[in-house]
């Protein structure tokens, strides 16, 4: 029964993968391998193709995957398989942070949590800008220290930088437009 | 019945647009949800994001999951949910039904390249924004820059920051500053 198994091998991946969507990756090649629905030149083809859409990489492939080997249904059922383990797990926290809103040991760790989360999330972002904004392939030493900056993706990120400053109103989504119309019309990737 | 259809479709408006995975989403959510709405504060985005780092699932879902739930119980959590994957589910059909290569267009790949120098952009002003609500004190700072300096230069789990700093939080509040205190 394919939807069963879409279903439960997506549930499993949903409910072992902590920390995002890049920790489904592991799990996604087990699988692929296990069950010979997709090959790992696919994940990778699926992680290239998550990075250019919307959406995590773990709900893609599990739509992906879905969809080829059992059409819209098959997508559907692993689609529901890989959210249900957070639904739960989450709703389950929720109500419990509900019930000890006011207890001082949770207030308390929550105190400490807080600028952990923001330090984890400043870590990513500088990662992502390193990935964004140089190119480290270039690197020719300390002596050159320059030639892995790209100027041109350095002063895009100064323009939308600029831009989110004055018109603090402006909807993200259209900041990403310009990224995408600049990118496509210099080339960015140098594709 | 109108706060059930606007989550589903501000979660679903997130989901559309968001490129580059969850920590992308957030400045979204820090403007639909905190600052249009006000259906949750910056802390708790902060909370929930944590939160998200060591349980399972995809933080981008998690969060949606969360706020959902505080709204309106399991239904809210459910719409909340649905909403924020249903545009993975038809961009992806989609391309699964028409482009085979789609990542190999060069007008994607050039386009992405742009993409990530935004994204790059974004989650900066997200992370200047969630510093006021999160470093309040020395103390936090402190965990701010360790945390963030670890997890740049080692590859450990975040559950393991997470972990640590919550008992340094709890042995601050509550341990260190005598029991009378709240």
């Amino acid at each position: 029964m394919i939807f069963l198994q879409l279903f439960w091998e997506f549930f499993k991946t949903g409910l072992f993968a902590v920390g995002g969507g890049l920790a489904t990756l592991p799990f996604l090649y087990e699988m692929g391998e296990r069950t010979g629905w997709f090959t790992a030149h696919q994940v990778a083809d699926m992680l290239a193709v998550s990075e250019s859409t919307p959406g995590p990489i773990g709900i893609n492939m599990a739509v992906y995957t879905g969809y080829t080997s059992a059409g819209i249904p098959g997508s559907l059922c692993a689609l529901v398989g890989i959210v249900t383990p957070s639904i739960i797990v989450i709703v389950i926290i929720a109500a419990f942070l509900r019930a000890f809103r006011d207890n001082k040991y949770v207030n308390g760790a929550f105190y400490g949590i807080r600028p952990a989360s923001t330090g984890l999330i400043a870590a990513a972002g500088v990662t992502v800008a390193i990935g964004a904004l140089l190119r480290t392939d270039a690197w020719q030493g300390w002596s050159r220290f320059w030639t892995v900056l790209d100027w041109r993706a350095i002063l895009l990120a100064a323009v939308v930088y600029a831009v989110s400053r004055k018109w603090k109103k402006l909807h993200p989504a259209f900041l990403i437009l310009i990224g995408a119309v600049a990118g496509a019309l210099f080339r960015f990737a140098g594709a | 019945m109108k706060l059930y259809w606007e989550l589903f479709s501000v979660f679903f408006r997130m989901g559309a647009v968001t490129f580059g995975g969850g920590y992308a989403m957030l400045p979204i959510l820090q403007r639909e949800v905190v600052d249009n709405r006000g259906w949750c504060t910056n802390e708790e985005l902060a909370d929930y994001y944590a939160i998200g780092q060591c349980t399972p699932g995809i933080i981008a879902v998690n969060t949606a999951t969360f706020i959902g739930f505080k709204l309106k119980g399991l239904a809210g959590a459910l719409l909340a949910t649905y909403g924020v994957v249903a545009p993975s589910f038809i961009i992806i059909g989609i391309i699964a039904a028409l482009l085979q290569n789609f990542a190999d267009y060069a007008v994607v790949q050039n386009a992405f390249a742009g993409i990530r120098v935004v994204v790059a952009v974004l989650i900066f002003n997200a992370v200047v924004k969630l510093l006021k609500s999160s470093v309040v004190d020395k103390l936090t700072a402190c965990v701010f820059l360790a945390v963030g300096l670890l997890a740049f230069f080692l590859d450990v789990s975040p559950v393991l920051f997470v972990l640590i700093a919550g008992a340094l939080g709890v042995a601050a509040k509550v341990l260190w500053k005598g029991a009378g205190e709240k």
